[in-house]
């Protein structure tokens, strides 16, 4: 079932968090996850399981490279999921 | 019946589900094995999530096998959930990015290579021992070490210690009724091989000469011949290196 834009971004928001302890409000859409949110490679392959059971979907290892903003990954979940 | 039907297998280095150990760990659930899972600091929660995809969601014990405490109290925490082991698998692999430089790596680099790539296998059979009183099944992961290969450099170093490291557990191992062996795989798209800059050039190499040909895609192949080995049908094998690479270590260039 696909979600909007908004419900993919509070949920990756909630992911973040629990993986950092960001705000969830820092957890936005032109953020880049490394230079801005400062989210290293191991906790980025979290982020990635847990958006994967979280949203249904799958992303590939290969995928993750690209997404390299949050935007990145709400597009990417949100096409996954349609 | 499964060919491992009623084993107990202790499986470490299950990281993502493209993770070689996670095949494993999956082909030796459907074959009728119980099976517990390592892993250590940060990575332990994304392990505990990818083990929720197994067929059963094992138990997941923390082993880093640098650390001393982890090794020495392995076995206590492993009877907690198992009476015995009939085999372990060694699914590790770590070295820092200077490793990949030959001619600049730094003992500092390179030891530590040794240490958690190969020193561990000995490290982690010791550790297991007590559990395997009436023998059991080593197995480990290699990467054809008899060759030079292009970026690979202290890790294929490693690989050599590695091989090597099997040979002697084989010798002190065997009168305790435990085989050791290793399956050297060809190139798969794991964390750990994407890890390694310019890791396309074995993908290329490989497709160039594997008779029987060659998806990097794929950890099946090599996931089945961890299982086979880890059964009773290699009662008589140890010190072993089966290839799993599509024929490639057999070609001339
Ligand atoms: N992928 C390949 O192309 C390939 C080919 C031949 C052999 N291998 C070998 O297969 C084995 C598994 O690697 P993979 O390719 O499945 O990659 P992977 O990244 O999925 O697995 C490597 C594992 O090593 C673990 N590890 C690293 N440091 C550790 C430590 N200190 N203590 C405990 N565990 C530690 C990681 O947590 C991870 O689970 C390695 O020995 C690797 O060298 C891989």
């Amino acid at each position: 079932m696909a979600q909007s834009e908004q419900e993919i971004l509070d949920g990756l928001a909630e992911i973040v968090n629990e993986e950092t302890g960001l705000d969830t409000t820092s957890v936005e859409l032109d953020k880049s996850f490394t230079d801005d949110l400062d989210i290293d490679s191991l906790s980025m392959m979290t982020i990635v399981v847990n958006a994967e059971e979280k949203f249904g979907v799958r992303i590939p290892d290969d995928e993750v490279k690209n997404l390299k903003t949050v935007r990145d990954a709400v597009t990417f979940i949100g096409g996954a999921q349609s | 019946m499964g060919i491992l039907e009623g084993k107990k297998l202790l499986v470490t280095g299950v990281l993502m589900d493209s993770s070689i150990a996670f095949h494993v760990a999956k082909l030796a659930q459907q074959e009728g094995a119980e099976v517990i899972l390592t892993s250590f600091g940060r990575t332990m929660k994304i392990t505990k999530a990818i083990a929720r995809r197994l067929p059963t969601a094992p138990e997941v014990l923390e082993l880093d096998v640098a650390n001393r405490e982890d090794l020495d109290s392995l076995a206590e925490r492993a009877r907690e959930h198992v009476d015995r082991l009939d085999g372990v698998l060694h699914s590790i692999g770590f070295a820092p990015p200077g490793a990949f430089d030959f001619m600049e790596g730094t003992w500092e680099d390179v030891s530590t290579t040794l240490h958690i790539s190969a020193y561990s296998l000995k490290s982690l059979a010791a550790a297991a021992l007590p559990l395997m009183p009436e023998g059991g099944s080593v197995v480990g992961l290699t990467f054809d070490a008899k060759f030079a290969w292009p970026v690979y450099d202290w890790m294929g170093v490693a690989k050599a210690a590695f091989e090597s490291t099997n040979r002697y557990l084989a010798r002190d191992l065997g009168p305790k009724g435990v085989r050791c062996n290793l399956v050297a795989a060809g190139p798969i798209r794991t964390t750990a091989a994407r890890s390694i800059p310019g890791f396309e050039q074995f993908e290329e190499v490989w497709d160039r000469r594997a008779p029987l040909g060659w998806d990097v895609g794929d950890p099946v192949p090599a996931a089945r011949a961890c299982a086979a080995l880890l059964s009773d049908w290699f009662p008589a094998t140890t010190g072993e290196i089966v290839h799993v690479d599509g024929g490639v270590h057999a070609m001339g260039q």
